[in-house]
């Protein structure tokens, strides 16, 4: 017998979570680690109790974005998310000393499962989860894992990044995977929004403002991401 | 610390196990340490024995812990080898022991210097066997 005990306490750890939302795209640097990143931000400065999660282990970017450096994880009967500009903020980048993580699926899925096994989250209102793009081993681990969790998709007005996403919707549609909606991102010029939920203009000045979480919350991304998240959430 | 988190889903798990067989009372509970994780066994021993007093179906239930070595295959060369023969820091190790995953980042076969290896045996903590009366 090999009776994996981590998954038991995975409820344990997050039934003083209110709400659980995934941050995705099925494609590569269309903005989803910024968008997570931000939205926690725009949450924890609203006042909400709000946690970030980054489970994309091969391309982590979410502690660029934040600027963690010199910042651990306090241990507390599991691992206590350090707390920057307001957002409890738990990844890979913790213990990979800032190296590649070359993991295979069945790896990945072990990881998550010790990540969302160890970490005690305490009382939140909001976990932002950056996702790896696609729908691959981590994004079907999180929804067997956390059932109740939204999708926020993330997409730009590239033809191939709209290709790509009307077939992932279709799947999750399918899976019954509640989705909050469509964020096109990099938007230039006028006209009707493709994504439903709303557009984010391109911003020459986020690159300036990564790593500086007060920055970045002065940006015209952090202003359009605000009046979406207001619409949806 | 972290012990005391994975000791609670051993707890759980074994509490869910005995309900669901419709154990009355579980005897023994033979809990593997995985050597490549390096788990405190005297944390991990005090966590079992805190967590398990307010539940009678388990309280007197006894956790054996068995120790197995970590064993490797690499995907590239098939070469086959032992945690004994790789060099890791007491950072890397550290950090190995929160996310066991975290090896093939900071360790590599000794043949071929690949991270693209199997974690065979001894990964981490899981359950071998639950005994209990009905």
């Amino acid at each position: 017998m090999i009776l994996d005990p981590r998954p038991s306490v995975i409820d344990e750890r997050l039934k003083k979570v209110k709400r659980v939302i995934a941050v995705t795209g099925w494609k590569g640097g269309i903005g989803k680690s910024v968008t997570a990143a931000v939205l926690a931000l725009i949450l924890g400065k609203k006042g909400h109790r709000t946690g970030l999660l980054d489970l994309d282990f091969a391309g982590a970017s979410a502690h660029v974005v934040l600027g963690t450096d010199g910042i651990f994880p306090k241990e507390e009967k599991g691992l206590e998310p350090p707390l920057i500009a307001g957002v409890r903020f738990m990844s890979v980048s913790f213990f990979s000393k800032r190296k590649a993580v070359p993991l295979r699926g069945a790896n990945i899925s072990d990881a998550i499962i010790e990540l969302l096994a160890i970490t005690q989250w305490g009382e939140l209102d909001f976990l932002i989860i950056d996702m790896p793009p696609g729908i691959n081993d981590a994004a079907l681990d999180i929804i067997r894992l956390i059932p109740r969790t939204e999708v926020l998709a993330v997409t730009t007005p590239s033809v191939m990044a709209h290709s790509v996403l009307a077939r992932s919707l279709e799947l999750y549609e399918r899976l019954k995977v509640p989705t909050l909606g469509v964020i096109e991102n990099m938007r230039q010029g006028s006209g009707k929004p493709a994504g439903p939920a709303g557009s984010i203009r391109l911003d020459p000045k986020l690159e300036a403002a990564l790593g500086s979480p007060e920055k970045l919350l002065k940006t015209a991304f952090a202003s359009d991401l605000e009046k979406i998240s207001r619409a949806i959430l | 610390m972290h012990e005391w988190a994975l000791a609670e889903s051993v707890v759980k798990t074994a509490a869910e196990h005995s309900k669901n067989e419709k154990l009355k009372k579980l005897s023994e509970v033979g809990v593997v340490f995985g050597e490549l994780q390096a788990i405190d066994q005297e944390i991990f021993s005090f966590a079992l024995k805190e967590l398990v007093k307010n539940n009678d179906k388990i309280s007197a239930c006894k956790f054996k812990v068995i120790n197995e070595p970590a064993a490797f295959k690499c995907k590239v060369c098939g070469k086959e080898f032992s945690l004994k023969s790789l060099k890791k820091t007491d950072v890397e190790a550290e950090y190995i022991h929160f996310i066991p995953e975290m090896a093939h980042t900071f360790l590599k076969c000794p043949k071929c210097a690949s991270p693209d290896f199997e974690i065979t045996a001894g990964r981490g903590v899981y359950i071998k066997y639950l005994k209990g009366l009905q």
